[in-house]
């Protein structure tokens, strides 16, 4: 099993946001975790990638029968776990280029792996690059400094087709996109997805969902999941709202 | 006039904790070099100058001006001005004068004292190299007197004089009559005028007219010996069209003893003449504790003739302390001064830094490009002037001081004077200050980045305008030399 959260509680500053998640994801899956505002699909995603002020209070999370909880970010990152972020962060003068070969030189010297060749580097990019439909400039460009807010999710998602990570967490990744930049990266996605490695797509609505399918899709409401299924639940959810799952919570309760 | 203060602060514990390991390293050049030197009894008066020229061969006229400058030091007092804080020092407890002990006349590179050689070695200087893999003429300095020139045949035969200064006060004592203390003179402040009385070795340089210097011309300072002040000296002058480009890097060995540097660096930029020159300054900066180091006073200023150009690049690590304005004076008209500057200061470095940019004549245009970066206890001040006088119609300044703040201990100052006397100057001044924030470090450890490399690559990338300006082979240094200086900090 790759990922195996159990009766995950966790608390940004002293509140109690999580209140007992169980997940289990296997390799080739695609998970999506749908619910409203301020139900906690944000803190589940910077929980798992080790953001600092993110407190787990309780339970446990394996990934691959090790304890993340216990890794540094990075340590998780070099272990395979890749979080593409709602808000990707600016960092002006580093190129992408730069940025990406130290990403992957950094996770090679964690495997004993030495530098990889600039020139295996650059062909590689540039393959991605074209699979995004993304201008080969782009790599000279400063991390997400003067980016659109497609531009810095596709850029994400070429990172993620780069790291090849086990398990890629999606943060709210179509948030911002037009129709046509979200056809663009849930085919970057769809491509990355193999049967090697899991997808948990976090997302507060259904139509990223008519691009990536998903072989499970989750309700998270106030800390809990509290309705799991196939695909076909997220298309009940779009025509019956949340409210409906929270009724149904009320129902488990 | 004006002044923002701004204190960093940076988040959590475990943030700190980082931050404080990182800036933590040991200085990587600490080591010191057995090589017998010729010293004189410490202490400074008139006999102690007539002996530093006399062991120089010098000319009287050479020791005439050592003793003006001498006396003229004894009438005036140490600034206290600088955004730094020292104990006094003790003029009188510092050896004047040092070289190192000459076999024999040394004809090439084979005879340099081998332990020399193995010294350069160690500081990844190895000339023989850098002669036949980069084309660069180094004149290597080590303490004070300069042991070997290279490549002086090629460019003597462009006319191009590249030579230590006691050589230049013996060979070309016409040129530096003409030409020393015109830019700086030894009255100008504290430091020049001890500078012109005790002043040990340098370079000169002098480019013909219509010349351009084909290499870039580079030396290596380094001090060596305990309790030895250094007083370098350059003088770089560029013929009417002429052009070159002059490096000057440094690495120190460790010591625990205040060690007073006092440069003075003089640059003639005549008509259509353009000269470049980029430092990477990486003096000894003392320890952790902020325990001994280098403190480093330079005065360095150039003078542009119409239509020439000067340009300051200077990439600082090192020392204990620095005091450092490399200026340009724009006499002629439509001449260009630039500066682009990078200071980092760690664990208690103090650094006072900045330019003066002088437009005198019209059409004067200067940039200046000053990026601070501050860790540790360490405060780093931005000190700049643009002036512009009544008859300087039409110029133009851009200046942008930016500060970055890595820890929550460190401190950044900018102190930048604006006097414009001509209604038609157009002076623009932006300043920012900045952390390497803590969701930058995040994005990068989620990418598998260790904090130091991310610290690196964000501090980098934040200094990335001042070292494109760099000569290539200078560029890689200062990115080495800027990850070294952190480690520890951020990055």
């Amino acid at each position: 099993m790759l990922l195996k959260i159990k009766e995950l509680r966790a608390s940004v500053k002293d509140t109690e946001i999580l209140k007992g998640i169980n997940l289990k994801v296997n390799r080739g899956e695609v998970h999506a975790i749908m619910g409203p505002n301020g139900s906690g699909k944000s803190t589940l995603a910077n929980l798992l990638s080790g953001r600092e002020g993110y407190e787990a209070t309780g339970g446990e999370v394996l990934f691959d029968g090790k304890n993340l909880l216990d890794m540094s970010t990075e340590e998780r990152a070099c272990q395979g776990l890749f979080l593409a972020f709602q808000y990707p962060v600016e960092i002006p003068g580093v190129s992408i280029a730069n940025f990406l070969k130290s990403a992957v030189n950094d996770i090679r010297a964690y495997h004993g792996l030495s530098k990889i060749d600039a020139m295996e580097f650059l062909t590689l990019a540039k393959d991605k690059m074209k699979m995004l439909d993304m201008d080969s400039k782009f790599l000279r460009r400063s991390v997400n400094d003067g980016f659109s807010g497609g531009e810095k999710k596709r850029n994400e998602v070429f990172q993620l087709s780069m790291l090849n990570p086990r398990l890629a967490v999606l943060d709210e990744t179509d948030s911002g996109l037009d129709i046509d930049a979200l056809k663009i990266v849930a085919n970057g996605v769809n491509r990355f997805h193999t049967k090697e490695n899991g997808v948990v797509l976090i997302t507060h609505y259904q139509r990223l969902l008519d691009y990536i399918a998903p072989d499970f899709v989750h309700v998270l409401v106030k800390g809990r999941i509290v309705e799991s299924g196939g695909k076909e639940l997220a298309l009940h959810l779009e025509k019956h709202g949340y409210d409906w799952a929270i009724k149904s919570k009320k129902r488990v309760n | 006039m004006q002044k923002d203060d701004y204190e960093g602060k940076f988040g959590s514990k475990d943030q700190q904790e980082t931050l404080k390991r990182i800036t933590k390293s040991d200085y990587k050049y600490g080591f010191t070099s057995d090589i017998e030197t010729d010293t004189i009894p410490k202490g400074l008066s008139e006999d102690v100058v007539r002996m530093i020229s006399a062991k120089k061969n010098e000319p009287e006229f050479m020791l005439e001006w050592r003793l003006r400058a001498y006396r003229h030091w004894l009438s005036m007092i140490e600034p206290t001005w600088p955004h730094v804080s020292y104990s006094a020092i003790d003029f009188q407890d510092i050896i004047y004068y040092a070289a190192p002990k000459k076999k024999a006349k040394l004809d090439s590179l084979d005879e340099v004292d081998p332990k020399l050689r193995a010294t350069f070695d160690k500081l990844g200087i190895s000339i023989e190299e850098q002669k036949r893999i980069s084309g660069v003429a180094v004149d290597a300095i080590m303490d004070s007197a300069s042991v070997a020139t290279t490549f002086k045949k090629d460019l003597s035969k462009l006319g191009i004089i590249f030579c230590s200064f006691s050589e230049a006060i013996r060979n070309h004592p016409e040129l530096i009559r003409k030409y020393m203390g015109t830019v700086v003179p030894y009255t100008d402040n504290f430091y020049a005028a001890l500078n012109s009385a005790v002043f040990s070795d340098g370079s000169f340089c002098y480019i013909p007219k219509g010349v351009r210097c084909p290499m870039e011309l580079s030396t290596y300072f380094r001090i060596n010996t305990a309790n030895t002040g250094q007083f370098e000296r350059t003088l770089i002058v560029a013929e009417e069209g002429a052009y070159v480009s002059y490096l000057e890097g440094c690495t120190a060995p460790m010591r625990d003893e205040n060690q007073l540097h006092a440069a003075v660096v003089e640059i003639v930029s005549h008509k259509d003449a353009e000269v470049k020159y980029s430092t990477v300054q990486n003096w000894y900066p003392g320890d952790e504790k902020g325990r001994g180091g280098i403190y480093n006073f330079v005065t360095k200023r150039g003078i542009c003739h119409k239509n020439a150009k000067i340009s300051w690049t200077q990439v600082e690590t090192g020392s204990a302390i620095t005091w450092k304005y490399p200026s340009v004076i724009l006499k002629g008209d439509r001449s260009i001064g630039e500066f682009y500057s990078v200071a980092v200061t760690n664990n208690y470095q103090q650094a006072d830094t900045g330019t003066k940019m002088i437009h005198l004549g019209e059409n004067t245009h200067s940039t200046i490009i000053s990026k601070g970066v501050s860790a540790g206890y360490s405060q780093n001040s931005y000190r700049g002037l643009v002036k512009v006088a009544k008859n300087a119609k039409n110029a133009r300044n851009f200046s942008q001081c930016d500060s970055l703040l890595i820890g929550d201990q460190c401190g950044a100052h900018t102190f930048p004077y604006i006097e414009v006397n001509n209604p038609t100057a157009k002076v623009e001044h932006e300043a920012t200050t900045s952390k390497v924030g803590e969701d930058q470090i995040f994005y990068c450890n989620q990418r598998g980045i260790s904090t130091e490399d991310a610290i690196s690559l964000i501090v980098n990338g934040y200094c990335k305008e001042v070292f494109r300006e760099l000569p290539m082979e200078f560029a890689v240094e200062a990115q080495n030399l800027l990850a070294v200086s952190l480690e520890g900090s951020v990055g």
